[in-house]
């Protein structure tokens, strides 16, 4: 495997006669999205403050590429951190909070400054707010000034410290959007600290989990839903329990159970259908639109899947992040088509929902941009005896399009 | 258990508490008081080093408009009013033996030499100083100087180093200010009010005060700058390690301890300076 881009080796740290980190081992590698996870209050944000250097170990080290951290100087450390609580300079405007690094660590000209201020701000929906102080935007809001600040200086390496407490849940799953499209567009390293399981599973590459002052896993998502610890019971469970509140679905977890439990008590029959949804142009939207736009369109969609499929038995999950999973139990392959057709006809109802808050959001961010939104379904059929991950793939293999949702742009009458 | 009375058990047990906890108390006090002198001689020694770094000169400017053009208000106020109070009483004082005539000479070598510096600095402590613990300790509450380090903005350039340059410059200027305003009191009272001769009064000021008076209420002033600048920004900017409070009290607890402190460490310097400089 890589060399670590930042590697713990039994870091152990101490608060007077509490210790908070216990040799501690980890692995972070080169761009990647990696979340660490756990209970609050056991460290988390203690380990990402000795990555950034605000903190320094009682025992153990911290490599940076193999070297250890305190050989670095810190200005030769590529690191942006996002605090859990903003730290925006409350007596400066938007504007001043998110030139502030390029300012004092750059020598590039005044209007060069502006132009990357101005084109992070519009991309974090915030052209309006540049002349307001953090005290007069709303939470959300400070969060992307948050947002902008720490990416304004396009670093390598950037750490988030719950960037989504205290959100909505359009505007949480839009967050973990946002640090996922621009990991993707500027292919920096992320480091989260995050509560929001499962969302920030479809994120990220790498999870750690912290549980009892020790990493007690480290891996990718998928190899965190086989791991058998005492901390799936306490933390994920426990977390999972709330976070269906972007879509109503279930978490993929709950969704394997569910189909498990089906398939032991027969009710699934002989065979039944699996349809995987997938959407594509969220990227597009979240672009032109803002990611508020994007993430109301999946969860409206996928409270609208729900609903339908749940109303004949079946019961669906998020998959990814842009893709939807439906089981139909007892239920063939024509039947199966039938019903999705079906679905894909009621869509069109659901459809100028959708419009209407792209409508709302062009106004919002005074864009004319028209955007496209295409759903693809595929359908396969599962035995009892067949994995359900194998059918799920099959399912994905026949996917085709069912459905293109396209702005209506005023201005030209389209 | 029978309890062990020996001589010998008797001379390995701990000295009566009551009798140790104060000396112990007054050590740990002491020997926290030596770790902070030496803390804040490396902050301030670094802070300065700072002052000459680039992109300093904008916020030097911003401190001396807030800490030195802000507090010429007050400064005037209040020495026109010791000047005039000065007048006022050491006319009482100089007539009983018919010396009205050395007033000028009592005010302003009074002014100049001690209390211009002194008053000001007390001035300048309650005005600006408290609003600089202040301010630097919210944002020390508030992770603002920690996001500060994370964007690799080294805090002690960016937030210490201009004040420290601005009280510089600022202290000696408010000084004269002082001065000039506080002689132009005592002639408000000894000459305008009293009827002491006007003449005599500039005459006697001309010929007693020196320019060594003058450059030692600077030397003052000077001192009296990096004293109050470092207290007041050390007491912020570790706010957060108070072990008597947290959050919001911590700031108000650093205030009034910057304040306090500034004030009797500027009582204390001005006779060290004094005997050092006479």
């Amino acid at each position: 495997m890589a060399t670590p881009l930042i590697e713990f080796k039994d870091v152990s740290k101490r608060f007077n006669d509490k210790t908070v980190l216990e040799r501690v081992n980890l692995q972070i590698y080169e761009r990647e999205v990696t979340t660490i996870i756990g209970l609050s209050g056991t460290g988390k944000t203690v380990l990402l403050k000795h990555i950034i250097g605000l903190l320094k170990p009682d025992e153990g080290t911290i490599l940076f590429r193999g070297t250890p951290l305190e050989k670095i100087r810190r200005r030769d450390l590529p690191m942006s951190y996002m605090f859990q609580g903003n730290a925006l300079f409350d007596s400066m405007t938007v504007y001043e909070n998110v030139a502030l690094p390029l300012e004092e660590t750059t020598n590039l000209g005044r209007a060069e400054i502006r132009r990357r201020v101005m084109a992070r701000l519009e991309q974090m929906e915030l052209a309006d707010a540049v002349h307001k102080y953090p005290s007069e935007i709303s939470g959300g809001m400070q969060k992307r000034v948050a947002l902008a600040r720490a990416l304004v200086t396009d670093p390598q390496i950037v750490l988030f410290d719950e960037p989504t407490t205290g959100q909505d849940p359009v505007r949480k799953n839009a967050i973990l959007g946002m640090i996922a499209q621009y990991q993707r567009t500027f292919g920096f390293t992320a480091v989260l600290v995050s509560h929001e399981i499962p969302d920030v599973y479809f994120i990220s590459n790498r999870i750690l989990a912290l549980y009892g002052k020790r990493i007690v896993f480290q891996g990718t998502p998928e190899e965190f839903e086989d791991f058998e610890h005492p901390f799936k019971e306490e933390v994920v469970h426990s977390l999972e329990g709330l976070q269906r509140e972007l879509t109503g679905l279930h978490s993929r977890r709950q969704f394997k159970i569910r189909y498990q439990g089906q398939l032991r008590g027969g009710a699934l029959g002989d065979s039944y259908a699996v349809a995987v949804f997938t959407l594509e142009g969220l990227d597009d939207v979240a672009a032109h639109l803002g990611h508020d736009a994007s993430q109301e369109a999946l969860r409206s969609l996928g409270v609208f899947l729900g609903r339908h499929f749940g109303a004949i038995g079946g019961f669906s999950t998020r998959h990814s992040i842009n893709e939807y999973v439906t089981v139909l139990p007892s239920t063939d392959r024509a039947e199966a088509e039938g019903i999705v057709a079906e679905y894909v006809h009621d869509l069109q109802a659901q459809e100028q929902a959708i419009l209407d808050i792209w409508a709302a959001a062009q106004k919002r961010s005074r864009s004319d941009a028209c955007v496209e939104l295409t759903m693809l379904a595929g359908l396969a059929q599962g035995r009892p005896d067949e994995d359900i991950d194998s059918v799920i793939a099959r399912a994905r293999q026949a996917q085709q399009v069912v459905s293109r949702i396209r702005c209506i742009n005023e201005g030209d009458g389209k | 258990m029978t309890p062990d009375t020996s001589p010998e058990h008797a001379s390995r047990r701990p000295p009566v508490r009551w009798l140790t906890d104060p000396f112990a108390a007054l050590g740990r006090r002491a020997m926290r008081w030596v770790d902070n002198l030496g803390a804040s001689t490396i902050f301030v020694s670094l802070a300065v080093a700072k002052i000459f770094r680039p992109r300093q000169f904008m916020k030097i400017l911003e401190q001396l408009w807030l800490i030195g053009a802000g507090s010429v208000p007050i400064i005037m106020l209040v020495g026109l009013f010791t000047g005039m109070v000065l007048g006022l009483q050491s006319y009482h004082a100089l007539v009983k033996f018919g010396s009205q005539g050395a007033l000028g000479t009592l005010v302003a070598l009074s002014l100049i030499r001690e209390l211009g510096p002194v008053l000001t600095a007390i001035m300048i402590t309650a005005r600006a100083g408290s609003a600089i613990t202040a301010e630097i300790g919210s944002q020390r509450i508030s992770e603002q100087i920690d996001a500060l380090g994370t964007m690799r903005i080294d805090p002690l350039r960016y937030l210490i180093s201009p004040r420290v340059a601005a009280s510089i410059i600022s202290f000696p200027l408010l000084t004269a200010i002082f001065d000039v305003i506080g002689i132009i009191g005592g002639y408000i009272s000894g000459v305008i009010l009293l009827g002491v001769n006007a003449g005599t009064y500039l005459y006697r000021i001309e010929a007693s005060v020196d320019l060594k008076d003058v450059t030692d209420g600077f030397v003052k002033a000077i001192v009296f700058a990096v004293i109050v600048t470092t207290v007041c920004c050390y007491q912020g900017y570790f706010a957060h390690m108070r072990t008597d409070s947290y959050g919001a009290r911590a700031i108000g607890r650093s205030t009034t301890a910057a304040v306090v402190i500034s004030c009797v460490l500027i009582l204390i310097a001005d006779y060290v300076v004094t005997s050092l400089l006479i």
